[in-house]
């Protein structure tokens, strides 16, 4: 086996590392830097020179070595590369190959592009570890640009009527892809902390960024109606939200897709924007790598691998510690 | 369908009134008079029957969609919501309907008639040209389910507005039994006065819960108590030598109630009066249990009648000889009511409801704490100088209901709700202690905020025993406060009761299961209330 699943993750007997493991390991390659994926106290990271930063801005002091997309590297016995995965900035798909047999490891993935994110890139393998946070045929994501117009005519419309707009989005990707497609001219931007910094961040590597306005208490927000707030979708229930007022609050998310959902989070709109593939998307990818196996990882798992089937493919279950997009605090 | 569809959406996406006020009264001035119809008719609960079986509606949407159909009914399971699955699961529309809304509604009336080749093919050329949203709300109306969070009472707020007419008497033209097929926009709102109609009710007055104490509505001098009962409120008619018995959900129900029929021939022409029907032995009101036996019959055998015959105890005078009574202050109704009552034969089943005398607060809390006694719910206190009003007006009609029963009790079986409370477990079976045993005895799904059901699904889900379909047997841990308002003994319960309104007071994080009430407590609670 190429790769197989320990306690501590997922791992490569011949080029004894581990790929995105939960429980500290002497070596680690990782996709991408959300917090299910890049955990703390491993001995070496490996990751892509666009995630680096990310990475050392949430794990401090850590012993990283960076490698660029397609660059081949030889671990022990197998050949690994990393590929674009589109997911978020930096994020990719992990390919080992150990004597000619080839597995690719997609962390998180999308297919759509987003203005910040390297696109996805399908590559050839004979395993294909997928996961499908939405792996169910009801996720079809909408027009990119159908969303970008609703969340700007939202926000337009809130501040011609003097209100503040609440954007809830994860502070890693989900928050600078909606950045990115605003339009700057409606009203100031802010952001709460957790999103501000890794803006900082991203600024610093070159990413392109509209001007945004860190809310701290010295931010006079009488001068501010109008202005879209962003900040983690936790943010907007809990206290720090309440200076806002009067507002309008919204979430980004692929789940805002059900409207049971949409409503239960008792925000004002929902906008379908995910950094994750939607049904048709993981079916195409899949189809596009030629894997004859898939192992599928955390989402609608069951059901997702029992479709995989039923299309033809050797698809079986993954019991990963992954989670996804959720809706709750931790971000994905 | 885009307009209303967009309608639906704006109702939908906001919790502010007036946002929902502002989006409803758009559409009345804008859309066509069919249209605005049918929208009047939709939020005043006039919802057509569903047209397709389900069954069907799944087997077509998975076929047009290319998937098996367990994964159809695994994306249901997950959305929650069968109308919002076929729409999100379709393929996107190949071509735009430009359709109103009436238009759809006579293509879904047409349907019943239809045999299934041309049903199906109907239904699938409508999906074909519609958007998600519009797809949604298509379904709804298809499967019978269309509901929105708006009130009839906004619904006519923003009509009165959209038509520049008062309020009150766009209410009363809502009222009654038409449907869009027996009526016209011109007809309904425009042209006809509105006591035209023989057979319309008046729309109810209704009460607000007191909160607090009763001290704070002034001198008790002004109000007159009388005890809340626990039956059907309806407004019986009589006019044009006919006479019509509506519910307060206005349905028809003259013919559930034959006793109460021969009115026709003692009430005098042009008489409208607002009251509770109670099964009542002649002597006291029988526990509601008597009479909701009843309810559902269309048509009721002799026994029935003997077992649990119908009285109307009435509220107030609304109509006399023809003529609305309604602006007149309550105790000069009320003395016109008796009066008519006075004057009927031995043996009417009408009477008035008593009015409780009491001169002070203190006194009437005394008299209050006796309802379950008479069979009461609590007590209502109503001004005696106030008009009747149409629906809820604050200051005039309070409910002062009894504190509710309550009971201790463990959460032995969970399952997940639909709609907006798809994905969360919100429906639970709820057992009392026998011994070592967990006897269940009721069900609630209601009383708990969305955060404490959001923390109670993720606990139900780390903590299921078995799966039995949807529903998931859990550890007995979890222990509530019971609220309800009645205990009813039944044959047809497991544990012998029947409780009247249980919901969750509180979640009692704070007891165990070991702590919970015993059978032998519900026992002595139905001995004595029951």
């Amino acid at each position: 086996m190429v790769l197989t699943l320990t306690p501590n993750g997922l791992y490569c007997p011949s080029g004894d590392f581990h790929i995105d493991p939960w429980r500290p390991v002497a070596r680690a390659l990782i996709t991408h830097g959300h917090t299910d994926h890049a955990r703390g106290g491993h001995g070496a990271y490996l990751a892509t020179d666009i995630a680096g930063p990310v990475m050392r801005h949430r794990l401090g002091a850590i012993t990283l070595d960076t490698i660029r997309y397609g660059e081949m590297r030889r671990i022990g016995g197998a050949n690994v590369s990393f590929h674009p995965a589109g997911h978020v900035p930096g994020s990719a798909q992990i390919r080992v190959e150990v004597a000619g047999e080839v597995w690719v490891v997609s962390g998180d993935y999308k297919l759509e592009h987003d203005p910040l994110s390297t696109p996805f890139e399908p590559v050839r393998c004979h395993h294909f570890v997928t996961e499908c946070t939405f792996g169910l045929p009801v996720f079809d994501w909408p027009d990119p640009e159908d969303v970008a117009r609703e969340i700007n005519g939202w926000w337009a419309a809130n501040a011609a009527e003097g209100r503040f707009s609440l954007l809830g989005a994860y502070a890693l990707g989900k928050a600078q892809r909606v950045l990115a497609i605003l339009d700057p001219g409606i009203a100031p931007i802010l952001t709460h902390g957790a999103i501000e910094a890794t803006n900082a961040v991203l600024r610093a590597q070159g990413f392109s960024l509209p001007e945004t306005q860190h809310v701290t208490q010295a931010t006079d927000l009488r001068a501010m109606r109008g202005a879209l707030v962003m900040a983690p979708p936790g943010a907007l229930a809990g206290p720090w939200a309440r200076r806002f007022r009067p507002a309008s609050s919204a979430l980004a998310s692929g789940w805002m897709r059900l409207r049971g959902v949409r409503r239960r989070r008792a925000a004002d709109r929902g906008f379908v924007i995910s950094d994750h593939a939607d049904w048709a998307g993981l079916n195409r990818a899949i189809a596009a790598t030629g894997a004859g196996t898939v192992h599928v990882t955390h989402g609608y798992t069951e059901v997702f691998a029992r479709w995989l089937a039923s299309q033809g493919y050797d698809a079986r279950v993954l019991r990963t510690e992954f989670t996804g997009e959720s809706l709750e605090e931790e971000e994905a | 369908m885009k307009d209303f569809a967009a309608l639906y959406a704006a109702l939908d996406q906001s919790t502010r009134t007036t946002v929902k006020l502002a989006a409803l009264e758009s559409y009345f001035r804008s859309a066509p008079d069919a249209d605005r119809l049918w929208c009047a008719a939709l939020f005043s609960g006039r919802r057509p029957r569903r047209a397709i079986t389900t069954t069907r509606l799944r087997d077509w949407a998975a076929e047009r969609a290319g998937l098996p159909l367990w994964l159809f009914e695994d994306s249901y399971a997950v959305v929650g919501d069968l109308a919002e699955t076929i729409a999100l699961v379709l393929p996107a529309p190949a071509t735009r309907h430009d359709q109103g809304l009436a238009g759809w509604m006579a293509c879904l009336r047409g349907l019943s008639g239809a045999d299934e080749a041309t049903r199906k093919a109907q239904i699938l050329a409508a999906w074909d040209g519609m958007a998600p949203l519009e797809r949604l709300v298509f379904n709804k109306l298809l499967t019978g389910g269309f509901r929105v969070g708006v009130s009839r009472r906004l619904m006519t707020r923003a009509l009165a507005a959209a038509t520049e007419r008062d309020e009150v008497e766009i209410a009363h033209r809502l009222m009654g039994d038409w449907t869009p097929e027996t009526t016209t926009w011109a007809a309904l709102i425009d042209t006809h006065d509105p006591a035209d109609s023989l057979s319309r009710p008046y729309p109810f007055c209704l009460a607000y819960g007191l909160e607090g104490v009763p001290e704070a509505l002034g001198a008790p001098g002004d109000w007159l108590a009388e005890w809340k009962w626990d039956g059907i409120r309806g407004q019986v008619i009589a006019r044009g030598g006919q006479i019509f018995i509506w519910s307060r959900g206005e349905e028809l129900i003259t013919d559930r109630f034959p006793e109460l029929a021969r009115l026709r021939d003692l009430l005098p022409e042009g008489t409208v009066i607002d009251g509770e029907i109670l099964a009542h032995d002649g002597a006291a009101p029988l526990p509601f249990a008597a009479l909701q036996k009843r309810i559902t019959r269309k048509s009721v055998p002799k026994s029935l009648l003997r077992e649990a015959p119908a009285t109307l105890m009435a509220y107030d005078l609304l109509e006399e000889a023809g003529r609305d009574l309604r602006g007149l202050p309550f105790t000069e109704r009320r003395a016109r009511l008796d009066a008519l009552v006075s004057a009927l034969p031995e043996g009417t089943p009408l009477r008035p409801s008593p009015a409780i005398p009491f001169a002070t607060w203190d006194a009437l809390a005394a008299t209050r704490a006796t309802a379950r006694d008479h069979r009461a719910e609590g007590l209502m206190l109503k001004c005696r100088s106030g008009r009747y009003h149409a629906g809820r007006k604050k200051g005039f009609w309070w409910k002062w209901k009894l504190d509710p029963l309550t009971l201790d009790a463990v959460m032995i079986y969970a399952q997940a709700g639909h709609g907006r409370r798809a994905n969360l477990y919100t429906d639970f079976t709820f057992a009392v202690r026998d011994g070592a045993a967990f006897v269940p005895f009721t069900r609630a799904y209601s009383g708990l905020t969305d955060a404490e059901f959001r923390q109670i699904t993720a606990w139900v889900r780390r903590n299921t025993v078995e799966r039995f379909g949807p529903v998931r047997q859990v550890r007995p841990e979890q222990v509530f406060e019971i609220a309800f308002e009645g205990i009813q003994a039944s044959p047809r319960h497991k544990s012998g009761v029947a409780l009247r309104f249980p919901r969750m007071a509180r979640w009692r994080q704070d007891k165990p299961a070991t702590e919970i009430d015993t059978l032998d407590t519900l026992r002595a609670l139905l001995a004595h209330h029951g």
